[in-house]
């Protein structure tokens, strides 16, 4: 059942990745990239961190692709028109280079195969809530105050770059 | 349960077709979302991870992750929209200033 689900998650994630980076319409491809990204989240639930599936929706298929959908609507961005006309040298280069990334991944996990893990008997009590937290609060507490401020930085700073006139106050006049 | 080198092999071949998505694409926009792919695809290694050894940890680093990657979308689609404010296009191949 769990190989079941797992196979027909991962056909799902890889078929809508292809899809995305392959579509010549921007917002298909934000829309199947929300769709890889609850299949991930599905994949997530077989691994028992309901938790992190739980905020993979929420955070990446709620909040940051509704970002994205904003920025395309906001810039009308027209087709991408000749995708696979020209330039095959550089799309041939750049298979070629995935291909060699691909390769070298494959061989050092080949290395180690030995080396992995079994299931540990502890796994079940990973990734629920309260185990989670119980960490966060503790050993992880400084890490977790410190998220705080990147994000009020990064909303900050793109308030600072995406606003139409940055105003200097002081010694202008 | 089947075996975790499944989980990587998986997260390999999303991250590798994150790295082709970014060579290829001339819009910024996709390469940005090229980018949250390869992002995930590390995040799923490293929960596979965490699930196999019992460990707590590699799950709290996930969730690091997730908050900085929410940042890094944030500042990008920021830059994206002050350089189509520039050039009014977000194709990369126009935003020259700096080649040779």
């Amino acid at each position: 059942m769990e190989t079941y689900a797992f196979v027909l998650l991962a056909v799902l994630a890889i078929a809508t990745a292809l899809g995305m980076i392959l579509n010549k319409n921007t917002v298909n491809s934000a829309l199947l990239l929300v769709l890889n990204l609850v299949s991930i989240a599905g994949i997530y639930l077989l691994l028992q961190a309901q938790f992190l599936a739980l905020i993979q929706i929420l955070v990446y298929a709620g909040a940051i692709m509704v970002l994205f959908l904003f920025v395309i609507m906001l810039l009308n961005i027209d087709e991408e028109e000749n995708l696979f006309d020209k330039f095959r040298l550089k799309y041939l280069m750049a298979f070629l280079l995935g291909v060699v990334i691909f390769g070298q991944i494959l061989y050092s996990l080949g290395g180690v195969t030995e080396m992995l893990p079994e299931i540990s008997s502890e796994m079940i009590r990973v990734g629920t809530v309260e185990a989670i937290a119980e960490v966060f609060y503790t050993d992880y507490l400084f890490a977790f105050e410190m998220t705080a401020i990147l994000l009020t930085a990064a909303v900050v700073g793109a308030l600072m770059i995406a606003q139409y006139k940055v105003k200097i106050t002081g010694d202008s006049e | 349960m089947i075996g975790i080198d499944w989980y990587l092999a998986l997260s390999a071949i999303l991250f590798t077709i994150g790295i082709i998505g970014v060579l290829i694409r001339r819009n910024a926009i996709v390469i940005f979302m090229c980018v949250e792919l390869m992002l995930n695809a590390v995040n799923l290694s490293l929960i596979s991870f965490s699930a196999y050894h019992g460990d707590i940890s590699g799950q709290i680093l996930v969730f690091f992750s997730l908050s900085v990657a929410a940042a890094e979308a944030v500042v990008g689609l920021a830059i994206i929209i002050a350089i189509f404010r520039n050039n009014l296009s977000v194709d990369i191949t126009k935003v020259n200033l700096l080649r040779w």
